[in-house]
C-alpha cells in the first residue's frame, strides 16, 4: 500500500452514514473508493451538485454533467443540480458535514497552507477557502514529510494559509492528529511506526493521546 | 423580448477594454460558439470575469482568449487548469486578481442584486485580509467584498424560448442566472430556440426579461460528440 492510498483509506474512517461531504482533488477524492460497508455519503460537487456518481463510460457521458475538476460524471438515483450560489451557501453556511482536503503545511493551531508557494505556483484558492471556513469536520491530507524528510505539521505554517485555525483532523501516511484546545493530539501511528519515531519525524509539539493505537487502514 | 444574433452579430457588441463574465465551469455549460466568435476578432484589453478559469488538459473555451492575448486581467478562484493563464500571469502580462470561489459568486450576485458588499468570513486570518476592510459581527469576523458588475454578460443554456426566458440541463445553471443580473448586456448562447410558452414556466431558470440576445449554438447531440471526444482525449473517461 503506498502513502496516498494510506491516507486515502485512512480518511474514509472519518465518514459516518448519511454524511454530506465534499473531497479535494487527488489523494481525498481517493476516499470515496474505502467507504467501510454500510456507510454511504452524499458527496458535492461544488460547481452545482448533490450525489453525484462514478465517471460514465465511454459513449455515455453527457455534455452538460460535469464535476469541479471539469471531468465527466453520472448522478445517482436522488440527486439534485443548482446554482452556484446556492453550492456556496451550501458550503460556507455549515451545510456540508465534512471536507478533505490536501495540504502543503498544517501546523498545530489547526492553520492549513494549500493554495499558493510564493514565486513559484500560483494556482489560486478555488472553493477550498469557503469549505475551509463552512464545513463542520475538516480533514487535512497530506504526507507527513517532504521529499528531504522536513515535517509538514509544523508548529507554525511558514507558507500564506488558506484558512486560520480551522483543520479538526491531520491525515498523515504517518499518524493521525487531532487539533484540540490544548494542542495537537496523536492519537495513531501508521503500521510499523512507534510513537517516538513520529515524534522525531514531526516539527509541531505533539500531545500523546493515552490511548495511542495503530491506524486502521 | 430577446432578439435573435448571429453569433457574429453578438460579438460586435464586445469592444476593447470592457468587462466581460462568461458562464461555465471549466468549459462544461460554456458559450463556446461566442467564445470561439471572439477569439476571432481583434477585440482586446478585456477583463474576464469568471468563478475558474479554462477547461483543463488542451487549449479549450476560454483558453483561446487568453492564447490570443485579448484578456488584460482576469478576475476569479483559479488558473491551474489554464496554462496560458499561468504563463502570461508568471511573465507579468496579465493581471490577477484572486478572489475565492464563494466569494466571486457571491460579488456577482451583489452586483445584480442591488447590494452594497458581499461579507464574510472566508479569507480571514489569510493574506486576503491586505487592504480590505474588516467587520466584525457578534464577534465574529468578515471580510467585505464590493459588488462585481461588467459590461457584457455571456451565458449559456439548454433551450430560450423567443422571449428570453432560458432553461438549463444537468450541472449548468452555475452562475448564468447572477451574471445575467451583473451585466449592461446579456448574450445567451442555447441549444434551441422555441416559441414562447414551450419551455414549462417553472422550467425556466433564468427569466426572459434578463436577456438582450439569443443566439443559436451547436445541437446537444453536436455538443454531446464534442465533449465525449475532448473527454477522451484529455483522458478523463477511459
Amino acid at each position: 500500500m503506498d502513502s496516498r492510498e494510506i491516507i486515502a483509506r485512512r480518511i474514509a474512517k472519518e465518514f459516518k452514514d448519511g454524511m454530506v461531504a465534499n473531497l479535494g482533488f487527488g489523494i481525498p477524492n481517493m476516499a470515496a473508493n474505502y467507504l467501510p460497508a454500510g456507510v454511504k455519503v452524499t458527496l458535492q460537487a461544488e460547481n452545482g451538485a448533490l450525489n453525484f456518481g462514478p465517471t460514465p463510460k465511454i459513449g455515455e457521458s453527457d455534455p452538460d454533467l460535469g464535476n469541479s475538476g471539469g471531468s465527466p460524471i453520472t448522478l445517482l438515483p436522488g440527486a439534485s443540480t443548482f446554482e452556484m450560489d446556492l453550492s456556496f451557501a451550501i458550503i460556507r453556511g455549515g451545510h456540508v458535514d465534512i471536507t478533505a482536503l490536501g495540504a502543503l503545511e498544517c501546523d498545530q493551531e489547526g492553520n492549513i497552507a494549500n493554495w499558493m508557494i510564493p514565486g513559484i505556483f500560483a494556482p489560486g484558492m478555488g472553493g477550498a477557502m469557503d469549505l475551509l471556513v463552512g464545513a463542520k469536520c475538516v480533514i487535512a491530507a497530506l504526507s507527513h514529510n517532504d521529499k528531504k524528510g522536513n515535517s509538514k505539521v509544523l508548529k507554525k505554517c511558514t507558507l500564506p494559509l488558506s484558512a486560520a485555525k480551522c483543520v479538526d483532523i491531520i491525515i498523515t501516511d504517518k499518524a493521525v492528529m487531532k487539533v484540540t484546545d490544548k494542542g495537537l493530539v496523536l492519537i495513531e501511528v501508521a503500521p510499523g511506526l512507534t510513537v517516538d519515531e513520529v515524534i522525531k519525524c514531526t516539527d509541531a509539539d505533539l500531545i500523546i493521546a493515552p490511548d495511542v493505537k495503530e491506524m486502521e487502514l | 423580448m430577446a432578439k435573435i444574433n448571429t453569433v457574429q452579430e453578438a460579438v460586435e457588441n464586445i469592444k476593447d477594454g470592457m468587462k466581460i463574465m462568461t458562464a461555465g465551469f471549466l468549459g462544461v455549460g460554456a458559450p463556446l460558439k461566442i467564445i470561439d466568435a471572439l477569439a476571432e476578432t481583434g477585440v482586446k484589453d478585456l477583463t474576464l470575469i469568471q468563478a475558474v478559469s479554462a477547461h483543463p488538459g488542451e487549449t479549450h473555451d476560454i483558453g483561446k482568449l487568453v492564447a490570443n492575448k485579448q484578456i488584460k486581467k482576469f478576475v476569479g478562484a483559479h488558473i491551474g487548469t489554464c496554462p496560458e493563464i499561468q504563463e502570461q500571469y508568471n511573465a507579468g502580462t496579465l493581471e490577477v486578481e484572486f478572489i475565492p470561489m464563494g466569494t466571486v459568486v457571491e460579488c456577482i450576485r451583489a452586483g445584480g442584486a442591488g447590494l452594497g458588499a458581499v461579507v464574510t468570513p472566508t479569507g480571514v486570518g489569510t493574506v486576503l485580509e491586505e487592504g480590505r476592510e474588516k467587520m466584525v459581527i457578534d464577534g465574529k469576523e468578515y471580510l467585505v467584498y464590493p459588488p462585481i458588475k461588467a459590461d457584457v454578460a455571456i451565458i449559456k443554456g439548454y433551450k430560450a424560448d423567443k422571449l428570453g426566458n432560458i432553461q438549463y440541463r444537468g450541472t449548468t445553471k452555475g452562475t448564468n442566472t447572477i451574471m445575467a443580473l451583473a451585466a449592461d448586456l446579456v448574450i445567451a448562447e442555447v441549444d434551441e430556440i422555441v416559441e414562447a410558452g414551450e419551455i414549462a414556466p417553472d422550467s425556466v431558470g433564468t427569466p426572459g426579461i434578463l436577456v438582450d440576445i439569443i443566439v443559436k449554438g451547436d445541437s446537444l447531440e453536436a455538443r454531446g460528440k464534442y465533449f465525449e471526444d475532448l473527454w477522451i482525449r484529455t483522458k478523463k473517461m477511459k
